[in-house]
C-alpha cells in the first residue's frame, strides 16, 4: 500500500496543482515585496514551461541555490524567518519552489497541505465577506487538485463537482464546530511585532494635518447601536485622547496623572453598544460624558475610556452617556496651571489678540464669545488642504493662511484661551456618524475624526467649545461631504451623492456588520450566552460533550446519506441471484446464463425446463429494460421455481 | 504461523471465501488514517494554533471546514469500497517464472462511479483501477508463479484512498482461486529416431505428401491448404495437409528419456518443452511419466493435458 505515495505524477495532474498555489498565493501578490512576488512569478512560469514541454525538473543543486537565494532576500528584507509578514513570505516561497519539485504523490500532498495553510495567513490581512468567498473558491480548487492526486478517471468536471460536494458535505461540520468549540481567547505566546500592522485610528498626538491625513480614509473606526432613538448629530461628539501639553507644533498628552473625575448629571442617560474596529490603542471612543463604565475599562480623569489592553481586535463595549452634565467644577490647581502653559515667546500676534479681548471682556465666556465669533466673520476657510505653516504656526494660521482643517481650528482656539488666560484644551475623536437605515447601526468611520476644545469655567466646569462649528457649521450638523467644497480629496465612496448608489452602499455595510457582529464577534462570551439560550453552563465539559453529540449525529447523518441507496444491486440482478440460491446452483462467472441453463440441463433437465423461463425473463429484464413487464414476469418465474436446500 | 492466522482469523474474520461473490460489507471493511492524513491533522492542528493566536474568526471557520472535509473524506473513502461485489473469475495457465494473473470481476451496481481502486497480491505489484456506474469489469491481478504446480490466489488487498488520500480503506480478499503453473520450458531436441516432420529443417519431410483431412479447431492456419480448399464447393471444411512422416513412427516423450542425471525438475523442463516443441509442429504423441501414461493424440488440448500432468508431476 506504501507505493501508491512514492508513486511519480501522471502527466494530467500537475496542472491542478498550479491552480491550487496559483488561487492560494495570488491575493499575497499585493502585500508582500515585489520581488517575493517576481521570484514566485519566475519560478511559476518556470515549472508550467517545463510540465509544457514534458521536461525534467531542475536538479538537486539548482534547488538548493533557490532556496537559499530566496530565504537570504526573507532575511535581508525582513530580518527575520519567523514574524507575520515574513512567515508568510517564505510559505509562498516554499510552495513555488515545491512546484519545481513535484516529481511523487508525496510532492504533490506537500503542495496541498501549504496551500491549505497559506489559505489561512490571507486572514491576517482582512477577514471579510469578499476574503470569505475568495477563499472558499481557493478551498475548492485546492480539494479539486488533492481529488485529482487520488483518482485520475475522474474528468475535469466531474472533479470540480466532487470537491464541491465533499466540502457542502463538509459545511455541517464546520458550523457545529464553529458553535461549539471552546473558544480560547489568544494570543497564547508574545505575538511578533508586526502582527497587528495596517490599522489606521487616531494617534496620540496631533500636529497640523495629523486628522486631516485620517480623515481621507474611507475605513470604518466604530459601529454604534442606541437602545433608543440616536440623539441629534450635533451632540454626537466621540471622546477619544485629550491633549493638554503643547509645544508649538504638536500636540500631546498631558504626562500628569489624572486626578479625579467629578460628574453632575442631570436628565436621562443614553445607553448604546459600540463596536470598535481594532486600532492598537487602548482608549476606547466614547460619548460624551461617559458615566457607568463597561468591566476592564477607567478612565484617566479627561473622561476618555481607555481599556487595559490596547485594543487589536474588534471590540463590543455597552457604555452610558449622559448628554447633560457638569463636569469638575473644581479642577485641581495642576490641572488647571498646565492648561494655560504654552511655549514662551511664541506666536506673538496670537498672544497680543487674545490679551485685547481679554482686556475687553468682562467675563471669561466673552472671550469665548468673541473668539467663535472671529473665526465665523473673518474670512476663515474650512479645507482638507491647508498651506503649510512657518515656525509660529498659529500665528501664520490665524492671520496669514486663514485656510485649515478642523485641527488648525481646535488648536488656535486653544492657544488664543491659553493666553486669554483661560483654562482650555484639544480633545480629538470623532464627530457624527452615519445612520444605515437598513440595520439602524450608526457607522463612524474615520473621515469622521475630528478635534474640538474644552475650555474650564470657574463654577462651569469642562465645557466644550467646537470652533469648527463656528467656521462650517455644516461638519457639525450634515457631516463632512457637505462642510467642505467640491473638488477635495475625500474618499471617492463618500462623495457619491447618489441615492441608488448610497442604499447600495448601506446595504453592503449592513451586511458587513452583521457578518462581524455574529460570524467575525462570536467569542467566548457569545458562545456562553448561545449556550445559555438552552440552558446550559459553557465549562469546557459541557461544550465538549455537546460537540461530540453534535459531530457523531452529523457523521451519522452524512454516512446514511452517503452509503444509502446502494446496499442492494439492481432489481433484475438480485432477482437473478435470487433463483440461483432457490435452486442451489450458481452461476460460474464469466458464464453466461444461457450456458448456464445449458450446463443444468445436462445434470438436471427437469430443473432446466423450469429454469429456463427465468433466463429468459432475466434477459429481457436486464438487457432490455425499457420493457417493464419483463420484471414483473421474471420475478413470477423466479417465485415458481422448486426451493432446494443448499448445497 | 497457524496460530498467528487463527487468531487473525477471530479477530478479523479473513477467512477463505471460496467461490462465491462477496459483497464488500461493513465487517469486510477496514479504514485507517493514511500517513498523509495523520499530515494533514498536524497541519490543522498548527492552523488552529495560528487561528486562536492572531485571533482569526474565519481562521477558526477554515480549520473546522477542513475537519469536517478530513472527517467527509473517510466516509467518502469507506463509501468507495462499500456495497462492491467480488467474484473470481479464472486464471490461464502460465510457465513458472511468469506472471500469473488472476481475474476478478469487480461488480458497481450503484449509479455513481468508483475510483481509485488498489489491487495488490504482493508488496510493489498493483493494479489500480476504476469501476463505472453500474457497471462489471475484470481486473487482473499479477502474481508471481516461481514453480510449477498449482498456484492459490494469496490474499489480495484491495485498498483506495480515493476521494483526499487522507483515510486508507481496505478489504481483504481471498477468492479461494488457484492457477495451474506448468514447468518452465527448456527447449531441446525431440527424442532420437523422432522423425522431424514439416517445416522443422533437416530431414525431407515435406516430401512425404500423404494426403489431406478436414481442418480441425486445433489445426494452425499456416496448414492449412488454401488450393485445395479452394477448389472445393465452399462450404466444406478446409483441409490440411497431411505428411506421411507423422504417422508412420509414434513419438513417445519419456520421463525415462531424459537424462538421469539431471534433476527431477530440468527433466520435467525438458519434457515440458518437448510437449510444446511437438503441439506446435501438430505431432501426435504420447507422453510416460512415472505414475501415468497419456495416450497418443495431437492438438491443443492434448498438450495442455499433458502440461498439466508435467505441472502435477511428484517424482
Amino acid at each position: 500500500m506504501s507505493s501508491t505515495r512514492e508513486q511519480p505524477l501522471r502527466r494530467e495532474q500537475p496542472p491542478w496543482l498550479f491552480a491550487a498555489a496559483l488561487a492560494t498565493t495570488l491575493p499575497h501578490v499585493l502585500q508582500q515585496p515585489w520581488w517575493l512576488s517576481l521570484f514566485g512569478g519566475v519560478l511559476f512560469a518556470m515549472a508550467a514551461w517545463l510540465w509544457y514541454e514534458d521536461r525534467r525538473l531542475p536538479g538537486r543543486w539548482l534547488m538548493l541555490l533557490l532556496a537559499v537565494a530566496g530565504i537570504l532576500s526573507i532575511l535581508a528584507e525582513f530580518r527575520s524567518l519567523l514574524g507575520r509578514e515574513a512567515g508568510v513570505a517564505t510559505l509562498v516561497l516554499f510552495m513555488a519552489m515545491k512546484l519545481l519539485e513535484m516529481r511523487s504523490h508525496r510532492d504533490a500532498m506537500v503542495v496541498i497541505l501549504l496551500g491549505y495553510f497559506l489559505l489561512l495567513t490571507h486572514y491576517f490581512h482582512s477577514q471579510d465577506i469578499p476574503t470569505g468567498l475568495w477563499l472558499l473558491f481557493a478551498m475548492w480548487i485546492v480539494t479539486a487538485a488533492q481529488i485529482r492526486l487520488h483518482a485520475a478517471t475522474l474528468s475535469p468536471r466531474e472533479n470540480l463537482q466532487q470537491a464541491a460536494s465533499l466540502a457542502i458535505q463538509a459545511v455541517p461540520f464546520m458550523l457545529v464546530l464553529y458553535l461549539l468549540f471552546p473558544r480560547i481567547s489568544g494570543p497564547l505566546w508574545g505575538l511578533p511585532e508586526d502582527a497587528f500592522t495596517g490599522q489606521s485610528g487616531l494617534s496620540d498626538s496631533m500636529a497640523p494635518g495629523s486628522i486631516a491625513n485620517l480623515v481621507q480614509r474611507g475605513d470604518i473606526a466604530f459601529r454604534v447601536r442606541f437602545d433608543e432613538a440616536a440623539p441629534a448629530r450635533q451632540q454626537l461628539y466621540w471622546r477619544g485622547p485629550v491633549l493638554e501639553s503643547f509645544d508649538g507644533q504638536t500636540w500631546r498628552p498631558s504626562a500628569r496623572r489624572g486626578g479625579r473625575e467629578k460628574i453632575v448629571e442631570s436628565g436621562p442617560r443614553i445607553a448604546y453598544e459600540t463596536t470598535l474596529e481594532p486600532h492598537g490603542q487602548r482608549w476606547l471612543l466614547a460619548l460624551d460624558a461617559p458615566v457607568a463604565l463597561p468591566a476592564g475599562s477607567s478612565t484617566d480623569g479627561r473622561l476618555t475610556v481607555s481599556a487595559t489592553r490596547p485594543v487589536e481586535s474588534r471590540q463590543r463595549h455597552r457604555l452610558f452617556a449622559a448628554p447633560a452634565y457638569l463636569f469638575n467644577d473644581d479642577e485641581a490647581a495642576a490641572s488647571i496651571d498646565e492648561n494655560l502653559r504654552l511655549p514662551s515667546g511664541s506666536n506673538p500676534q496670537t498672544r497680543s489678540l487674545a490679551l485685547d479681548w481679554q482686556r475687553q471682556a468682562k467675563q471669561p465666556l466673552d472671550i469665548v464669545a468673541r473668539a467663535l465669533t472671529h473665526f465665523r466673520e473673518e474670512a476663515f476657510h474650512y479645507t482638507l488642504q491647508p498651506p503649510l505653516l512657518g515656525r509660529d504656526s498659529m500665528d501664520d494660521f490665524l492671520f496669514r493662511t486663514r485656510r485649515g482643517f478642523c485641527e488648525h481650528y481646535a488648536a488656535a482656539f486653544v492657544v488664543l484661551m491659553r493666553n486669554a488666560g483661560i483654562p482650555a484644551r484639544v480633545v480629538t475623536g470623532y464627530q457624527g456618524g452615519e445612520l444605515n437605515p437598513r440595520d439602524g447601526y450608526l457607522v463612524v468611520r474615520q473621515s469622521d475624526a475630528h478635534a474640538w476644545a474644552e475650555v474650564w469655567i470657574a463654577g462651569r466646569g469642562w465645557l466644550r467649545v467646537d470652533p469648527t462649528a463656528a467656521v462650517a457649521p455644516e461638519r457639525i450638523e450634515r457631516g463632512i461631504v457637505d462642510a467642505l467644497p467640491q473638488g477635495e480629496p475625500l474618499p471617492a465612496f463618500l462623495q457619491v451623492r447618489g441615492d441608488w448608489l448610497r442604499d447600495l452602499r448601506y446595504r453592503w455595510e449592513a451586511l458587513n456588520n452583521a457578518w462581524n457582529q455574529h460570524v467575525l464577534g462570536y467569542d467566548g462570551q457569545r458562545q456562553r450566552d448561545f449556550l445559555a439560550r438552552f440552558g446550559f453552563d459553557a465549562d469546557w465539559r459541557t461544550l465538549a460533550i455537546a460537540l461530540s453529540l453534535a459531530c457523531a449525529l452529523v457523521l451519522l447523518a452524512v454516512c446514511i446519506w452517503a452509503l444509502r441507496q446502494h446496499s442492494r444491486p439492481a432489481p433484475a440482478l438480485r432477482l437473478w441471484h435470487r433463483a440461483q440460491r432457490r435452486i442451489g446452483v450458481h452461476c460460474a462467472p464469466g458464464e453466461t446464463p444461457l450456458a448456464f441453463v445449458t450446463r443444468l440441463r445436462a445434470t438436471d433437465p427437469a430443473l432446466a425446463d423450469r429454469f429456463e423461463p427465468v433466463v429468459r425473463h432475466f434477459l429481457l429484464a436486464r438487457y432490455a429494460p425499457q420493457n417493464k413487464t419483463s420484471l414483473a414476469a421474471l420475478a413470477a418465474a423466479v417465485n415458481r421455481l422448486p426451493r432446494r436446500r443448499i448445497a | 504461523m497457524p496460530a498467528l492466522q487463527a487468531l487473525q482469523q477471530r479477530l478479523f474474520g479473513w477467512r477463505d471465501d471460496g467461490l462465491a461473490p462477496v459483497r464488500l460489507d461493513r465487517r469486510r471493511i477496514f479504514i485507517l488514517p493514511s500517513r498523509s492524513g495523520l499530515l494533514f491533522a498536524l497541519t490543522l492542528v498548527v492552523m488552529l494554533l495560528a487561528a486562536i493566536n492572531y485571533n482569526l474568526a474565519l481562521g477558526h471557520a477554515l480549520v473546522f471546514l477542513l475537519a469536517g472535509l478530513g472527517l467527509v473524506g473517510m466516509v467518502h473513502s469507506f463509501r468507495n469500497l462499500y456495497g462492491l461485489r467480488i467474484a473470481p473469475g479464472h486464471c490461464r495457465p502460465v510457465f513458472a517464472g511468469d506472471t500469473a494473473e488472476f481475474t476478478l470481476l469487480i461488480e458497481n451496481d450503484r449509479p455513481a462511479s468508483r475510483h481509485g481502486l488498489v489491487f495488490q497480491a504482493e508488496p510493489g505489484r498493483s493494479t489500480t483501477t476504476a469501476v463505472g456506474a453500474r457497471e462489471q469489469i475484470r481486473v487482473g491481478i499479477p502474481v508471481s508463479a516461481p514453480q510449477r504446480g498449482w498456484l492459490p490466489l494469496p490474499r489480495v488487498v484491495l485498498s483506495t484512498r480515493y476521494p483526499l488520500g487522507l483515510f486508507t480503506a481496505w478489504s481483504y480478499l481471498q477468492p479461494g482461486m488457484r492457477c495451474l503453473v506448468y514447468p518452465a520450458p527448456l527447449f531441446e531436441p525431440l527424442p532420437a529416431g523422432v522423425p522431424n516432420a514439416d517445416g522443422s529443417g533437416s530431414a525431407g519431410g515435406q516430401e512425404d505428401f500423404a494426403g489431406f483431412r478436414q481442418r480441425q479447431a486445433s489445426d494452425s492456419l499456416r496448414h492449412v491448404a488454401w488450393k485445395a480448399s479452394a477448389r472445393d464447393d465452399a462450404s466444406r471444411p478446409l483441409l490440411v495437409k497431411q505428411f506421411a512422416g507423422g504417422s508412420d513412427s509414434r513419438l513417445e516423450l519419456a520421463w525415462s528419456a531424459t537424462d538421469p542425471a539431471l534433476d527431477d525438475e530440468t527433466r520435467l523442463s525438458i519434457m515440458t518443452g518437448w510437449v510444446l516443441a511437438a503441439t506446435a509442429e501438430q505431432q501426435s504423441f504420447s507422453l510416460r511419466l512415472p505414475d501415468r501414461l497419456i495416450a497418443d493424440s495431437s492438438g491443443s488440448a492434448h498438450g495442455e493435458r499433458c502440461l498439466e500432468a508435467l505441472a502435477l508431476f511428484r517424482p
